[in-house]
Formats: structure tokens, sequence, C-alpha cells
């Protein structure tokens, strides 16, 4: 399991109901099982991945993001997690409400738009930058709706949601230590991590 | 076409004199469930395993079929070592009540006029009433929880049937190529079915036994219809072609309109005729009006999720690519209404290309699928 999922699953409280969206091999489902007596649930895309997780017992179900949490009822889960792919849903606002509905909490990472290497590429190369995280070209990538630590700031306090916990994290999964300084993590960290819920919870 | 009716073969059955009380209100008794069971039942009574068969199926699940002496229909599936594995599980499969493979059908006497068959006045049943009639079996054999229901088809009907109306009953339930409703299209094959049934001359109003005979042709048309649905065009042309064969029984030679078969024909022949040898029209007709009547929202205004509100059940549904008869499209309907209900759900669709009948075919990742989540499921109730 990567180090950014055993911060994810540090989050989660033994023994509640989690839904992780991009459920991928299933090694957080399985390590919230296991070690945490979660009962932890799946949504994937890939039906290669789907197969998997099943065929290890974990409960995948094949689906997506933007289509599929609206079938849910409201506060079926403690927990929805969305690892690394707030940024590749085709509506990404729309995507946290449904989290926040079916959820009393969301546990959102998404790689930061803001990062310097980023932002010093674009200014001195005039061209989309190109990095370890973010490695494919603009005409190619998924990730159609990138955004920094602060745009995402910004959505949540529009949407009315409270920040429980923010972490940033390197892409090895390492916690970064700008841990106070929100500008500072927006310039340095590469991946940010959210536990988020709705005001009023 | 052989027209002799099947040779009398006494099948592993249970008998309840009291009989059951159907859906449409009949009080049918007494009733017989015929059934095999595979594995050892544990002390605890907990490693149960229902394996509901689909519309042609029968109980003779993993063994040689007493009848045709072919292997069971999915002794691929079942036995020590393999998916469901009865080292570790005891499978029950039952005949569904209205076949006629030893439960209660049209073929048995009925009890109120001496000597003769029900015929076409055995009483609607539905897919609920089939399970209602295999719960008698479970709790004759002293289990109070089955460990998982697994089925394909009309057997997958019966797996939601099982889980809706005795929740408590079911930890795991695995539904596969199947649907919360059997759809128009597949009525409308259904009915097709039965039209060809109805039109053959030996028909006789469906008293054919009084003429000593049975609707061969008509059957095994609607044998042949219904086989090409669940088939795929791709594996129709992977098996076949266009190729072509001299027809046997033509005499007229090969300058004839059908002096020359293609052997997609020849095949089809082959299914409807060795069909009849074996099935009951009587039965055709009663088991695909229980299909035709399956609809998990009927009560619930039209809400497949209601039933299963509060469910506490592991479900695996299992879809195939190429089957257009219960297309992924329904198996995800399906998926959404479980997941209404927050039901846990695992749902997964197998690349395949041999079409609806692929289920009780040779493909490793449904058999991985199988296996994985029975042992998943096995882990969280605990059981060896």
């Amino acid at each position: 399991m990567r180090l950014d999922q055993r911060l994810i699953a540090d989050m989660i409280r033994p023994g509640t109901r989690v839904l992780d969206i991009g459920s991928g091999d299933g090694a957080l489902l399985d390590y919230l099982f296991r070690t945490r007596g979660c009962d932890a649930r799946g949504i994937e895309i890939d039906m290669r991945e789907v197969t998997r997780s099943v065929a290890h017992g974990l409960p995948v179900m094949h689906g997506d993001a933007d289509h599929d949490l609206a079938h849910y009822p409201d506060e079926a889960f403690d927990y929805v997690v969305l690892q690394r792919t707030l940024q590749a849903v085709e509506r990404p606002r729309e995507v946290l409400r449904q989290m926040l509905r079916i959820g009393r909490h969301a546990i959102v990472s998404f790689p930061n738009f803001g990062h310097w290497q980023l932002r010093l590429k674009l200014l001195t190369t005039g061209r989309m930058p190109m990095t370890a995280v973010w490695h494919t070209p603009w005409y190619q990538t998924p990730n159609i709706h990138p955004c920094t630590i602060l745009d995402f700031l910004m959505l949540c306090r529009e949407e009315g949601y409270v920040v429980e916990q923010w972490m940033a994290v390197d892409e090895d999964g390492e916690r970064a230590p700008w841990r106070r300084s929100i500008r500072l993590a927006n310039l340095f960290g590469e991946q940010a991590l959210f536990l988020l819920r709705r005001r009023g919870h | 076409m052989d027209q002799t009716t099947p040779t009398h073969i006494e099948h592993a059955h249970m008998l309840f004199p009291d009989g059951m009380q159907l859906e449409c209100g009949f009080l049918l008794a007494p009733v017989r469930v015929a059934y095999r069971t595979y594995g050892t039942l544990s002390a605890a009574r907990d490693n149960a395993i229902v394996v509901c068969h689909a519309l042609t199926g029968d109980q003779y699940l993993a063994e040689t079929h007493p009848l045709t002496g072919k292997p069971g229909w999915w002794g691929r599936m079942v036995g020590p070592g393999l998916p469901i594995d009865t080292d570790r599980f005891f499978v029950i499969c039952m005949n569904v009540l209205g076949g006629c493979m030893g439960s209660t059908g049209p073929r048995d006497p009925r009890p109120d006029i001496a000597g003769e068959p029900w015929g076409t006045d055995f009483p609607p049943i539905t897919i609920r009433d089939m399970v209602r009639a295999q719960k008698l079996v479970v709790d004759a054999l002293g289990i109070t929880r089955l460990f998982a229901v697994v089925g394909g088809s009309m057997g997958g009907m019966q797996v939601l049937e099982w889980a809706a109306t005795f929740p408590d009953m079911v930890f795991a339930a695995m539904p596969i190529a199947t649907s919360p409703f059997h759809s128009a299209q597949n009525i409308a094959f259904n009915e097709v079915s039965r039209q060809a049934i109805f039109a053959d001359p030996d028909w006789h109003g469906g008293r054919y036994w009084e003429q000593g005979a049975v609707p061969a042709r008509g059957l095994a048309v609607a044998r042949m219809m219904a086989h090409i649905t669940y088939l795929s065009e791709e594996a129709l042309t992977r098996k076949f072609g266009r190729r072509v064969r001299r027809d046997p029984y033509n005499q007229a030679g090969s300058l004839s309109l059908f002096g020359e078969i293609f052997e997609v024909e020849s095949y089809l022949r082959h299914q409807g005729s060795s069909f009849v040898r074996r099935f009951d029209a009587n039965s055709y007709l009663t088991i695909t009006r229980a299909m035709d009547y399956f609809d998990l929202g009927a009560d619930h205004d039209g809400d497949p999720s209601r039933p299963f509100h509060g469910t506490r059940t592991r479900f695996c549904i299992v879809s195939f690519t190429s089957d257009w008869l219960f297309p992924t499209s329904q198996a995800r309907l399906l998926a959404r209404a479980l997941n209404r209900a927050a039901a846990n759900v695992s749902f997964v669709e197998i690349d395949s290309d041999k079409g609806h009948d692929a289920f009780l075919l040779d493909e490793p990742d449904f058999d991985r699928t199988v296996r994985g989540f029975l042992s998943g499921a096995a882990e969280h109730a605990r059981i060896g």
C-alpha cells in the first residue's frame, strides 16, 4: 500500500463504513477490513481491477465517480474516499457534493497544480508543464480539472465544507513538513490530502 | 423426430404432503421437490450453498445426468477443489417447481381427477413459488441460514427472490447473467417459443398424453429459437461460420433448395431434437410464464430496491459483455437498485464473446470471481 493510503487509513475510525471511489487493486479496502474492522467497499472504473479485487474477496463494483454516486442513499457511509482522481472527473464540484451527501466525511487526495516546478516551467518555457506528477501531454491527459491547494480550499469555503484535517504529501506519499502554512504547502506540496465534513454535522 | 416420452426415472426427492399455498392463491398439495446434494453439511450447518438452475436445467448439477448421460450442467464449477468447492461447502440443487425432473409439475397426476395429469391445468407459478418450495427442503435439512445462493439466468432470478423473501437466511447472493425483471424483449422471445408449441398438430390443446403424442416439433422449434438467444453472433461465427454440409435426409441432392444445410442449422436441429427427449412441453410453458411474471419491483411501485432495504446479504452481480439476452445494462439496473438499498454489492462484467451461455462455459475470469467472492464471504461469515 502506498504511504499516502496509510495516511488516509489513519484518518478513518475503526469499525466504520467506508466507500473507496477508484479502489484500484483494492489495497486500501483490504487494509481497512483487516486492520480496522471496517465495512469497506469499492467502486472502480477499470474492469480488470474490479475482477481482480472481487477475485480476492473484496466487495468492489464497476462504476465511476461521475455516474454512480447518485444511486446511494444519504449518509450510507461514514467515509467516502477519492484518491488522486478529483482532477480527472467530469464534474468535480458535483462529485464532492455527492460524496458529502452519501458520506458523513469525505477524504480527498489530488495532485497540486500549484507546485513551484509547474509554475516555473510554465513561466520559463511558456508550455504546458510536464513533471513526474503531471507526466502526460496536454492532448492525452485524463486530468481535465487540475487545481491548486488554494483553489480547493476556496471551493470548500463556497460549498460550506469544514476542513477537519489537511496535509501536503510528496509523490511517494511522505508527509511534507508544510503543516502550518497553506501558502508554503501550495508551493511545495506535490499531493494534497483533505478530510472534510459538511457544516452542521 | 424421436417422439418417445422420457423413460421413468426415480429422482431423489422430498415429499411435503401439506403442500404450499401458491402466490396465485391455489393450495398445491402434495408438493414434491427433487434435489441433489454434493459435499458434506458441517456440524454447525453453516456451509450450505443453494445453486438454482436455469429454465431448462435441473438438479443434476455436478454428476452424470441419468437421462441424457451427459456431464452435470455445472460440473466445471461445482466439485472438489473447484470454485464452488464441495470439499468446503455443502451444495444443494433442486429441480424447480413446475419442472419435469422429479419436482411437482404439469406432468404429475392431479389429486382431484384420478389417472389424469395436470397438463395445462397446472396452476400458474412464480419465481417466488419456486423459492418457497426450495425453502421447504432447506428447512427439512435443518439449515437455518444458507451461506450462499448462486444461480444464472432464471437461476439468478431465484437468487434475487431468495434474498428478497428470506433476507435473514441468505448470507451471500450471487445473481449471474440475470435482471431485476424480465424485459419486454425476453417476454417476446418466450411468447414465440410458446406459440411454436401451440402450433404443433401434436399439441392437442395441451392434452397430448391422451393421444400418446408429444408436441416434439413445436418444442424443438422453441428450443432452437431460444438457443440462438443464448449465444452471440461472434460465438456462432466462430463455431460455424458459413460452412455447409450435404443434408443426409434430403434425397433430392445438393441441387435442390435445401439439399445442403449450413452447419449452424444442423446444430440447432440437433439442439431441438435432443431437448424434446428430456423436457415436457407443459413444463416449458409453466416455467417460461414464471420468468415473464418476474419483477422485483412489482409489489413496490416498480422500485426493485425496496425489497432489499435493510438487507445484510453480500451480493455479487455478474454479467457478460456479449450477453444480449440479459445484457449488462440490466445487471447495472440491479446493481444500482442494491446501491439505493445501501447493500454490500460487488458488480463484475466479464469479458466474453460466448453470449448468455458464458456462465456455463470456460471463462477463467468468471471462475476466479466465483471462487474469490465465496472465499471472501466465507471469511466474513467466519466459516471454514
